[in-house]
């Protein structure tokens, strides 16, 4: 219920407002700009999605948000604050391209990691991170270790622990990328009907035309060299979807309007 | 991780072979060794000897130069059968003993790797500043810091335990210290970067993350660790002239030309060891059992 007012003010706040952001590494001697002059805006409930060929900042971008990097100029306000803030606040749940659970730690263990930090009781910490494991359809696999589950399901476990207590962004770097496409094809379904239910921003990397246009609202394009966005497309997909919608002229259409600018940015 | 596999038939056999081939050298070896003093000192009273005494004369003698097994054995039986738990005469009493300064010295060995490790670990002046040192003080034989640490705490007042556990613990303590250095050290950059996201203190990083992450890395150093701590609190034994534990026993058999005493003392301080050490490998087991790397 405490939830309430917040949401309310989130809305007039952006979840994600990045403005002018650039990041050199390396400025002395051989300069690489990994971002350059990024301006980008997500609003609460959006799901966005970067895409873009390797070195495009793509990940770099998301890391900035997510307070792993420091842009050298510019502004980036997470829910109205500063990355670093917002990361204090846990304001996010980021998931990694590998699983990252914790190989001495059940599935149950894992998920309710980011509680044990927050220093929550145990029976809460037990009770809310069986929730999360069954809203990711991992129910009957709670006392199995990682190893003992296949790539999927170990995803899907960390997708369970970056959500475990409900944040209001989740940052996904192409968690999908080291899996087969028929589980990726699953698993994006499930994580499109996750973001139905609770609309949750979710800021999400992949280097998938697909994925990109199945998931999300707005498409940002990226391009390297200097890392940089070449075109921000809006989706004209209803919000509900199911795989089925990928054959659909409308599916086509903008997919063939992600691949005209990946191409345009290449050429540049 | 399972790193004690169960005997089978297949891995027994062997192992006795190996058994029967180093019994059977043994007596031959004894035999050898011991034919010149029992010709000296038996046969010659006898004037005529056949081969059959003077196998059965090197095999029973008083202060053979190589004892035979079942001379260690009968020792050893009449030792821990004959005599009481607390008299000097069991040597039960000396293993008591001297594994209780292995223990304490073991404990306090780990507990000073395991701070001295954390401390690397968390500051990189600390990384300078200590490491190299922790190095050095293994260049320095035991042997040689033995006596001078048992005057220091003696004239302190600390006798007993106290001066042998700290030579086990000067043993102890450096297998620990590294090989935590490495374990705290081995979290990959996205585990690490995890649980910065969730906005995790330095002590939630350490608890959570990295002391699980080297436990694989602990138990090898403890197994190494509790062998060398036994070492300590034997040679600590032997300069005091102490009255009970392996270590003096095995001296004082050389004092007086006990060689059987010596082996027998030898023995028990090898059967300790090896418990001690499955001891460690057990807890190990019992830890890591449902741990497996990808």
């Amino acid at each position: 219920m405490t939830q309430s007012p917040l949401l309310s003010q989130a809305s007039t706040v952006p979840a994600v407002q990045v403005t002018q952001a650039s990041l050199i590494y390396n400025p002395l001697q051989a300069p690489v700009h990994a971002l350059a002059d990024i301006d980008l805006s997500i609003a609460p409930g959006e799901f966005v999605s970067l895409i873009g060929p390797s070195g495009c900042g793509k990940t770099t971008l998301l890391r900035v948000i997510a307070d792993l990097e420091h842009i050298t100029s510019g502004s980036v306000l997470v829910n109205g604050v500063s990355p670093h803030e917002a990361r204090l606040a846990r304001a996010y749940g980021y998931v990694f391209q590998a699983p990252a659970l914790f190989p001495w730690r059940t599935v149950l263990g894992n998920v309710k990691l980011p509680l044990q930090i927050q220093g929550r009781s145990s029976a809460e910490c037990d009770a809310i991170a069986r929730q999360h494991i069954e809203r990711v359809g991992l129910s009957g696999f709670e006392t199995k270790y990682p190893w003992q589950l296949s790539g999927g399901m170990q995803q899907r476990a960390s997708i369970a622990r970056a959500l475990s207590f409900e944040p209001r962004i989740l940052m996904m770097d192409e968690p999908f990328g080291a899996l087969d496409e028929i589980t990726r094809d699953r698993l994006n379904e499930q994580l499109q009907q996750l973001w139905q239910r609770e609309r949750r921003t979710v800021v999400f990397v992949t280097h998938s035309i697909a994925e990109a246009v199945y998931l999300s609202t707005r498409i940002v394009v990226m391009s390297p060299r200097p890392g940089r966005i070449v075109r921000v497309i809006e989706s004209t997909l209803p919000d509900e979807r199911h795989l089925g919608l990928r054959d659909s002229p409308e599916f086509v259409a903008l997919a063939h309007a992600v691949r005209e600018a990946l191409a345009d940015g290449h050429d540049e | 991780m399972a790193t004690t596999s169960k005997p089978s038939v297949s891995s027994i056999f062997p192992i006795t072979v190996i058994l029967l081939a180093v019994v059977v050298a043994w007596y031959g070896l004894t035999v050898y060794l011991n034919a010149p003093g029992a010709i000296e000192r038996v046969l010659d009273a006898l004037s005529p000897w056949t081969w059959q005494d003077l196998v059965n004369a090197t095999l029973n003698m008083q202060r053979p130069v190589l004892p035979a097994p079942h001379q260690v054995a009968a020792d050893l039986w009449t030792s821990l059968v004959d005599w009481p738990l607390d008299s000097p005469r069991n040597l039960l009493y000396h293993v008591a003993v001297t594994g209780e300064s292995t223990l304490v010295g073991f404990a306090m060995g780990t507990a000073l790797g395991l701070v001295l490790s954390i401390c690397i670990v968390h500051s990189r002046t600390l990384d300078r500043a200590l490491l190299p040192w922790v190095v050095a003080s293994q260049s320095v034989p035991v042997l040689a810091i033995a006596p001078i640490v048992l005057v220091i705490l003696g004239s302190m007042g600390f006798s007993g335990v106290a001066p042998k556990a700290v030579i086990a613990m000067y043993l102890c303590f450096f297998p620990v210290t590294v090989a935590m250095v490495q374990g705290l050290r081995s979290p990959q950059v996205i585990e690490t970067e995890m649980m910065h996201t969730y906005a995790a203190s330095r002590w939630q990083a350490l608890w959570m993350l990295r002391l699980p992450a080297a436990l694989p890395f602990l138990f090898p150093a403890l197994r190494v660790g509790i062998a060398a701590g036994l070492v300590g609190a034997m040679v600590a034994e032997l300069p005091t002239g102490a009255q009970a534990g392996l270590g003096a026993r095995l001296l004082t058999g050389s004092y007086y030309g006990q060689t059987i005493q010596i082996w027998s003392a030898l023995v028990m301080s090898a059967l300790l060891g090896l418990t001690l050490t499955g001891i460690v490998a057990t807890i190990e087991t019992l830890v890591l059992g449902n741990r497996r790397q990808a």
